[in-house]
């Protein structure tokens, strides 16, 4: 077929945003069909936000509501926040795909249906007694069905993919007939087919030409004939990327080891949804970073810390449980006062919980989840690229304070994408850091306690420096000596020194600073992966004449300095989270304020909707 | 990086901190030994890493004059392999006991041992809890009472040895505390053995095991029991060397040598690639109740795990010289907004 016959008929009608999601078994190819639909997106300008949503196992039985994946996007010519709360757009690649998803559809969207795999089996697996796209149940849709498996079989016959496999190029189908429903450019998924699988590769012919045979479906039926376009979006000037959270920390931590002159070390054990931080590390070997896989996540704080020890930025990567089994090593790190941050990428817990879906359930035990007392500076990134940026600052404060860290990131933002603003790498500040080199005592000797007047931070003295031999461990120290020390005014000393090295941090972090129309008497405060939904969410109450400010905390412990003062000038507080409510209760025991905990546990992110009818109400209360 | 001329004395590796095991300790002994090779080693004192867990034998580094970290019970293997990964030109040992290393910390001594860190792992076993006070450890015999098992174990123990060569490790050697100049003989193959070497050595725990080896320390008893394996020679032990050692598919076995003539003596090659032949020695004594082989049981040559991350490490770094952030955001693919 001719490149020529594949721009469409009749102009499209332009929209400023669009939220498709593509649905169907976890086998489908549906989160490989969004990513592609998400980076052509990206290369064509729009704004975007992506939700991918799949079940924790590999391959749960197929065509049942249990196996279904998804993956949705919202693309947009505007500056958007959050990857949309219901589709506009579902493709529906079977019954359980339409069933599971049906209600993240908005009324009167777009439901575009694979009708080949609505057989009986199928619709019997989903639980329909008749099929929804004939017995009318779908008369508030707008439905378009179309033969892809069908269709996909005569596409790809003289490709070389023989018996079975012909069927897993259907997901291409859709693509393409999506891609010319809303005018994409094909260019950069047909490269990438070429480069993934090789312009030989039966695979890449079969892909290539199943998607060829769903843009060409689009543009000859009839029915298809309306398009749409989503222009390029007026982005702040700039050279952009799109990224997903992972990588971004990912990233983010090798450009922190760079700025501070260090060699990476990330000690890990794979965990979902952490485990791509690991994969993405691991094949950067050229930047001088060591990744070691574990036996198991105490061993992989275990390395990170020896590894600290021995002079590199160390790094462990987990989810929840890990962190459950990381909290004896990470006191140890407090004890002996070294650098260590600890991603913890949350996930829906307790237990194996629902391991492939977000919560925000750990920052409890991110602040306080160590025997004794143990407080740790606790950092969140706002969305997947500030992920870049979150983990650069969790380094600097970990090495200029001789501190772990932990940096709390959650599924959503894990495996969510956007555009990301690609800073200027060359002019980010480096980090200034010193091995100590020379004995610090009055009497020549060296006091591996001894504090930083600025800091309290002690003297990172690494192996293998001449006249610095010293011993660190997990009994308590003597101040100054670090010699084990049983007495009793040493051990509330050293306590309260250690508190006070983290707390003292705040004074080296940004003040908070609400936004929002002065007039506002209400404050929401979020923190983590919320932000785009909570800031949206705000930003649609106030247009609606429910005038409220906005505070994002990136700073967990320490808070803010000012930030009593901030809550304080609000008549309402109110804090949404995915969790039961554990920063509202940090805030009420450190400032005494009255506050309104929205809480989700769902294993599924806010809607921006949820944020502004929960403000509304709580105004309209008020009032 | 700068060599220091001077030879240590064993002062130099004493750390100045009062040592409080009771007095008596097996570790003691043990503590001097390692000093001493120290001393007499002469490689630059700050190259030197001791790390340990918890337990009596983990307070050793704090009274070593060397860097060192006191870590957490059973995970000094797991730090050690961190610090030695981090900087090959250390020389990284692990301290650890019979509770500490095979009990709480199994699973990262066996990982340690496979993956073959460079490593020095010393592995005091005097087959009781000490510092809680005498509970039944992994190595205590059957039928132990104490305070935890006042009618008996019925625990099954481990044989550290066997444990060691079943986990791929490359050097397996066992000595005890009172012998020290085997023990520093031990400590040298240890040192100049390129991967995880482990050394089990018999300590005297003389409050709540008091005389578990006396089979091997005793005047009157260790001339029948020890039995010390040789690289190159035909294993033979007794006072007059009247017993040795036959290995057969159906396991190693005490023989009387003018029964059985020298020829049929095995002759000890801890070099072989099988381990077979030194599980089948470390067999002969399930804890010391009877004769009981001391000595290097496998050592053999494979690439350290460091060895191997780090030509990987040098390759990447030479195919992509020059690498930058920048660069690798820009593979991934970009775009412009004017």
């Amino acid at each position: 077929m001719q490149e020529e016959t594949l721009s469409p008929p009749e102009p499209p009608e332009q929209l400023d945003r669009v939220v498709i999601r593509f649905a169907g078994d976890s086998g489908d190819g549906m989160q490989l069909a969004g990513t592609r639909f998400t980076e052509t997106s990206a290369a064509f300008g729009n704004d975007l936000a992506t939700f991918p949503s799949f079940p924790a196992e590999i391959r749960a039985p197929q065509g049942t509501l249990a196996g279904v994946s998804s993956f949705q996007v919202h693309i947009a010519d505007w500056d958007i926040l959050t990857h949309g709360d219901q589709a506009d757009v579902l493709v529906a690649m079977n019954p359980a795909a339409l069933k599971a998803n049906l209600r993240e559809v908005v009324p009167g969207g777009l439901i575009l249906a694979n009708e080949d795999a609505f057989d009986d089996r199928n619709l019997e697996k989903a639980g329909y007694e008749k099929s929804p796209l004939s017995d009318g149940s779908l008369s508030g849709y707008h439905v378009l069905t179309a033969p892809m498996e069908k269709l996909t079989k005569i596409a790809v016959k003289d490709s070389g993919v023989t018996g079975r496999a012909v069927l897993r190029s259907k997901n291409f189908f859709a693509l393409g007939l999506i891609s010319w429903m809303f005018n994409r450019p094909t260019e950069p998924i047909l490269d990438w087919v070429k480069k993934k699988f090789g312009e030989d590769n039966p695979v890449a012919k079969a892909n290539l030409e199943a998607f060829r045979a769903g843009f060409n479906f689009g543009n000859t039926t009839e029915e298809f004939h309306h398009t749409f376009e989503v222009a390029p979006a007026k982005l702040p000037p700039g050279e952009y990327a799109n990224i997903t959270g992972n990588q971004a920390l990912a990233w983010g931590l090798v450009a922190a080891a760079r700025a501070a002159g260090l060699s990476l070390f990330l000690g890990s054990y794979p965990i979902t949804p952490a485990t791509s931080i690991l994969e993405e590390i691991a094949r950067l070997k050229h930047f001088d970073v060591k990744t070691f896989q574990a036996e198991d996540e105490i061993a992989g704080v275990g390395v990170a810390l020896g590894a600290a020890f021995a002079g590199h930025l160390a790094v462990t990567t987990t989810s929840g449980p890990g962190v459950s089994l990381k909290g004896e090593t990470l006191s140890l790190a407090l004890m002996t006062e070294l650098p260590l941050v600890l991603v913890d990428v949350q996930r829906a817990g307790p237990s194996t919980g629902l391991p492939t879906k977000v919560e925000q359930s750990d920052l409890m035990m991110a602040l306080h989840g160590r025997h004794g007392e143990a407080p740790l500076p606790v950092l969140a990134p706002a969305s997947p690229s500030d992920a870049f940026e979150v983990a650069r600052e969790a380094a600097r404060i970990a090495i200029k304070y001789m501190t772990p860290v932990i940096l709390l990131s959650d599924g959503y933002l894990a495996n969510g994408a956007e555009p990301w603003r690609i800073p200027d790498f060359d002019n980010l500040p480096d980090f200034d850091i010193s091995f100590a080199t020379e004995p610090n005592g009055p009497d020549g000797e060296f006091l591996p306690y001894m504090r930083n007047e600025e800091t309290m931070a002690r003297p990172w003295a690494i192996p293998g420096t001449p006249g610095l031999e010293h011993r660190v461990g997990g009994l308590e120290k003597e101040a100054l000596t670090g010699n084990v020390s049983y007495d009793p005014d040493n051990h509330e000393f050293m306590t309260e020194q250690r508190a006070a090295k983290i707390a003292g941090i705040a004074n080296d972090i940004p003040e908070a600073e609400a936004e929002g129309p002065d007039e506002a008497k209400l404050l929401v405060v979020s923190w983590g992966s919320t932000f785009g939904a909570v800031r949206a969410g705000v930003n649609n109450a106030t247009v609606a004449g429910y005038p409220t400010a906005h505070l994002h905390l990136r700073y967990l412990n320490p808070l803010p300095r000012n930030l009593g003062e901030v809550l304080d000038s609000y008549q309402q507080i109110l804090i949404p989270e995915l969790n039961r409510g554990q920063l509202a209760a940090v805030l009420r025991a450190a400032y005494l304020v009255p506050t309104v905990s929205l809480s989700k546990v769902q294993g599924a992110p806010f809607m921006a909707n949820e944020i502004t009818k929960k403000i509304i109400d709580l105004i309209e209360d008020a009032s | 990086m700068t060599t220091t001329d001077t030879r240590y004395t064993r002062a130099d590796f004493q750390s100045g901190q009062e040592v409080r095991w009771c007095p008596g300790c097996g570790d003691y002994t043990i503590l001097a030994s390692v000093q001493n090779f120290l001393a007499e080693l002469d490689v630059d004192r700050e190259k030197h890493v001791f790390v340990s867990g918890i337990g009596c034998a983990s307070r050793f580094p704090y009274y070593m004059n060397t860097y060192g970290m006191h870590s957490i019970h059973g995970r000094a293997p797991a730090i050690a392999t961190g610090v030695a990964l981090a900087n090959p030109d250390l020389t990284v040992w692990v301290i650890t006991g019979d509770g500490d290393g095979l009990s709480i910390g199994g699973n990262h001594l066996i990982h340690a041992l496979r993956r073959n860190v460079n490593l020095k792992i010393l592995l005091f076993n005097n087959q009781i809890y000490g510092l809680t006070k005498g509970q039944y450890s992994p190595t205590s015999e059957l039928g132990k009472r104490t305070k935890t098992s006042p009618a008996g174990s019925v625990d099954y123990p481990f044989n550290p040895v066997s444990l060691a060569l079943g986990a791929e490790a490359t050097f397996v050697a066992r000595t005890i505390d009172m012998d020290r100049p085997h023990t520093t003989e031990m400590l040298r193959a240890a040192y100049e053995h390129r991967g995880t070497a482990f050394i089990e050595i018999y300590q005297n725990c003389n409050v709540f095991n008091d005389k578990a080896f006396q089979l091997l320390t005793g005047r009157q008893e260790r001339d029948a029991n020890r039995i010390y394996l040789h690289p190159g020679e035909p294993i033979v032990f007794g006072a007059d060397n009247e017993m040795g050692i036959t290995v057969g598919l159906d396991g190693a076995k005490i023989v009387k040598v003018a029964d059985v003539g020298m020829d049929s003596i095995a002759v000890h090659d801890p070099a072989k690639p099988n381990p077979g032949v030194s599980f089948l020695l470390s067999r002969l004594s399930h804890g010391p109740t009877g004769p009981t082989p001391i000595g290097i049981f496998r050592q053999v040559q494979r690439e350290t795990y460091g060895d191997l991350m780090n030509a990987q490490i040098e390759a990447a770094k030479e195919r992509n010289a020059n690498a930058s952030i920048s660069e690798l955001v820009s593979q991934h693919g970009t775009w412009k907004v004017e």
